[in-house]
């Protein structure tokens, strides 16, 4: 566990992403079996256990530590594995020398740990934490602690550690990947492929993720580059970019994957996707699209889908209530053939066929707009209504610009693919309560609740309508930070109250990309996607806006109704 | 009542008895200067009582103007102040570091300015000083903050060094004090190659050096010296990611801090390799000293103050937190340190 934990640890800090690989190729190349594969499938996010609960870390540090302590430190530290590490009282073994029952215990190994929790029962598993983690050090405690709770968050994605293993053996991340669904942690098989001393692993993935094409952020001056008669352009869908893969595996079964635009398989949470992907009659395709939630013959907007996302397992009543639909955009594969070089035009075409050949309900084709000139467009981007997105306007977030012969070209190359997002809304709100944040931005105050003006009873007074945790750089940052520790007027627990007179109080501009009516919120209003777009030091808090203009942008089009 | 020997202004600890005041954030009349770090050492004051180290200190720092009149101040030495006791004890924070002493009418009150515990090199060590009121920093105060020995973390830059000896091994440290233990700590555990400095700390090392820290060899850091692969390079912390910082090759950024104990912010500044060495108590030295003074009454400072205030409570201490602002933002105050 120990050399695992330190891997974690350097992999934490190292900020590039060759660092990395050099890290665990060298981790890889010099722990033994079994330990390297267990780590393996913890960074490539192949462990199943049952996770822990944070309810059990917490649980667990109660006993040992003043809860008010640990609420200040956890307030500081920002992450609930970290600051129980931190925490922990030293063993006393470490303490005493003379306590000879927990040094002959020692460190557990990163394989016991993950043995005894594919098979502890739910009740023996405080006991048993409580052991490892006094047998351990304060960078194994955080260590066992990310990976109990399943969230490492090392900067590692699934591909990355592929690549890195991959590397023992001059093999790319591909080639793993090709492999990686017909194998299991230890992984001994495969580390003896890649280490010379045995043959390939027979399994391979019927269904295989192909990495994804992606686009820019379109910029005033590329319009004038940019000819019209070039590009496609399609609505950009406010769902989750998606690879659905269907493929017939060795026994003739036919399997299908969805993958995350950066290859992590999301099969698991979408179960009744899965079975109409795997209905197929044809042999094999691979296709690009958007993953949305469509009920009520319209798409419906991302604050409904998002209510499905992030769960590992989903219920029956969620896939009654929130029915997943795939809006597709391309087809990078289909039965033998590669259509990646053909270009965009050719493939959408064959994308065409395939869609209503099935003639699924779930899933359906992302159609074309038609414009002639980028004038055009832009008034189909600010009106979709008006150019056919029909009820799914709701869940239109801009257009997409797609180059009519360009192939699909993994990454994100320059000149084909353009995204260009609806404008944000601004309005100028008062700072008026900080928290500090978490992650990164642990311990300084960077979590801003901010009001608009609305009368009340006695004059002019704030209602808070949202919270902002980035928009800002980390120099000015630094300087709400301070302005915040000198302007506080009140604290309550972790949260400041800070100065917000109409003399005094700070004004922020903020930009927003949607707003909804919300009885959970004093206000009545929640803003999606709120960020700082400027910090107007310069204004009064006195001139900012009211609730009012708020209100005025709740038109019914805008609304979820 | 102690509350009659000092009280607290927006400019900083005031004692009404003796008309002066404890590291203020302001000019005035008369100020008593615990250290010399630029958070609680500003010019512009009429007269200042300190330590013969800094006095000296600020002088290198402020210019030798700095104050209308000086006065040494040396430790364990009782002064009157109108009637007001007075006497400056070793804190082992940084060269000259003082904790300071007041008594009148039966009642006595130290205040703690910036302190640690563990030994240092550089400087003289703490001593506890009995006292009815204890106004404690509190920079670290929280049972999260437990430093390591520093040693250990000397001994993981030295690791690092040998791991990655082609890479420039660039350690961020505040340029009064932390700098210079870490050169006195690379010393003890046995490097003895030259140590580079960033120009803002070759004044200040000098002067540790006079002193008779073990400094060795240094060099200020140089254009002509190249990238210096594979040396020690001491910067403040708020080059390590700047222009100048550029020259090196594949700089290893370190940072020696007590900060680094928490993961966020080390990444916060984009740092590699984490040393968790401090010059301010951690939690468990803050409740030992806290303890060790045998007082009645706490009061805390700069830092984390909740947190102690509710562990004294808890330990049946009257106890309270102090809140000025402008202390203990050492750690945001990089490019102030930088320029020093």
């Amino acid at each position: 566990m120990n050399r695992f934990a330190q891997l974690l640890d350097r992999l934490g800090f190292e900020p590039s992403r060759t660092g990395k690989l050099r890290l665990m190729t060298e981790y890889f190349k010099t722990a033994p079996d079994p330990e390297r594969g267990y780590a393996l499938a913890a960074l490539a996010g192949a462990l199943s256990f049952q996770y822990a609960k944070p309810a059990l870390i917490r649980g667990l540090i109660a006993k040992r530590v003043d809860p008010y302590l640990f609420a200040l430190s956890y307030d500081y530290v920002g992450d609930l594995a970290e600051t129980a590490a931190l925490l922990w009282p030293a063993a006393p073994a470490s303490a005493d020398q003379s306590a000879p029952a927990h040094r002959l215990t020692g460190p557990p190994s990163l394989s016991e740990v993950v043995q005894s929790l594919a098979t502890l029962g739910k009740a023996d598993l405080p006991r048993q934490l409580a052991i490892w983690l006094d047998a351990l050090d304060e960078t194994g405690r955080w260590a066992l602690l990310k990976l109990i709770t399943g969230s490492l968050r090392v900067g590692v994605s699934s591909a990355l550690a592929k690549a890195s293993v991959a590397a023992l053996g001059g093999q790319t991340g591909v080639a793993v990947e090709d492999l990686w669904h017909g194998l299991a942690p230890p992984y001994l098989d495969l580390f003896a492929w890649l280490e010379g001393r045995a043959d390939r692993p027979a399994a391979s993935n019927p269904a295989p993720f192909f990495p994804a094409m992606l686009a820019h952020a379109i910029e005033a001056r590329d319009f004038e580059t940019l000819d019209p008669a070039q590009f496609c352009a399609e609505w950009k869908w406010d769902g989750i970019r998606v690879q659905a893969v269907s493929g017939a595996d060795s026994s003739g079964r036919n399997i299908a994957r969805i993958y995350s635009r950066s290859g992590e398989d999301l099969s698991a949470a979408f179960p009744d996707l899965i079975e109409c992907l795997a209905q197929s009659p044809a042999a094999g395709f691979a296709l690009d699209g958007e993953l949305l939630i469509r009920r009520g013959g319209k798409i419906e907007p991302f604050s409904i889908l998002q209510q499905r996302l992030n769960r590992k397992t989903v219920s029956a009543k969620m896939l009654a209530e929130f029915p997943a639909h795939i809006r597709a955009y391309d087809l990078l594969w289909s039965e033998t053939e590669d259509l990646r070089p053909l270009p965009f035009l050719e493939r959408r075409a064959r994308l065409e066929a395939l869609v209503s050949a099935r003639g699924e309900p779930r899933l359906d084709l992302s159609t074309l707009i038609p414009f002639a000139s980028w004038p055009e467009l832009a008034q189909a981007r600010q009106d979709p209504l008006a150019y056919g997105a029909g009820a799914d306007v709701g869940a239109v977030e801009g257009v997409m610009l797609k180059r009519a012969a360009s192939g699909y070209l993994q990454g994100r190359p320059k000149g084909h693919w353009y995204k260009w997002k609806r404008d944000p809304w601004n309005v100028d709100a008062v700072l008026m309560y900080a928290q500090r944040g978490h992650g990164k931005r642990s311990s300084l105050y960077s979590d801003y609740t901010f009001g608009v003006w609305r009368s009340g009873s006695q004059g002019p007074e704030l209602v808070p309508v949202g919270k902002a945790y980035f928009g800002f750089t980390d120099a000015e940052l630094a300087k709400l930070d301070h302005f915040v520790r000198n302007n506080t007027t009140n604290r309550f627990g972790p949260v400041r109250e800070i100065d917000h007179h109409p003399a005094r109080g700070l004004v922020l501009e903020i930009a927003f990309e949607g707003l909804n009516r919300s009885s959970r919120h004093r206000s009545g209003l929640a803003m999606r996607f709120p960020r700082i777009a400027r910090i107007r030091w310069d204004k009064p808090a006195a001139e900012a806006d009211a609730i009012e203009t708020l209100e005025a942008l709740l038109t019914p089009k805008l609304g979820p109704g | 009542m102690a509350a009659a020997l000092v009280a607290l202004t927006p400019i900083g600890l005031y004692c009404p008895g003796g008309n002066f005041y404890i590291d203020p954030l302001r000019p005035v009349p008369r100020a008593l200067i615990t250290h010399g770090h630029s958070d609680h050492a500003r010019p512009g004051h009429g007269s200042v009582l300190a330590t013969r180290e800094t006095l000296a200190i600020m002088g290198l720092r402020c210019g030798q103007d700095f104050a209308g009149a000086v006065q040494i101040a040396a430790l364990g030495e009782k002064l009157k102040i109108s009637d007001v006791e007075v006497s400056f004890h070793p804190a082992g924070h940084v060269l000259g570091s003082a904790q300071i002493r007041l008594s009148h009418a039966g009642r006595t009150l130290v205040a703690s300015g910036d302190y640690k515990r563990e030994p240092d090199p550089t400087c003289l060590p703490f001593e506890p000083i009995p006292c009815d009121l204890f106004i404690s920093e509190a920079t670290f105060g929280l049972p999260v903050f437990r430093h390591p020995p520093a040693s250990r973390e000397i001994d993981r830059l030295l690791a690092s060094l040998k791991t990655f000896p082609d890479r420039t091994h660039l350690v961020g440290a505040y340029a009064l004090g932390k700098a210079q233990r870490v050169i006195a700590l690379l010393r003890a555990a046995g490097y003895d190659r030259p140590i580079y400095l960033h120009g803002a700390m070759e004044k200040i090392t000098e002067f540790y050096a006079r002193e008779g820290a073990d400094i060795g060899a240094v060099r200020k850091a140089e254009a002509r010296d190249g990238d210096l692969a594979g040396e020690i390079v001491i910067c403040p912390p708020g080059s390590l990611q700047d222009a100048w910082s550029r020259r090196f090759k594949d700089p290893v950024a370190a940072f020696a801090s007590g900060w680094m104990r928490v993961r966020a912010r080390a990444r916060q500044r984009g740092v590699e390799l984490p040393l968790v060495i401090s010059d301010h108590a951690d939690w468990d030295e803050l409740c030992a000293t806290i303890r060790e003074t045998d007082c009645a009454r706490l009061l805390v400072t700069h830092g984390e103050a909740d947190a102690l205030t509710h562990w004294a409570q808890g330990q049946g201490l009257e106890a309270e937190p102090l809140r000025i602002a402008g202390y203990g933002e050492e750690d945001m105050a990089s490019q102030e340190e930088a320029s020093a």
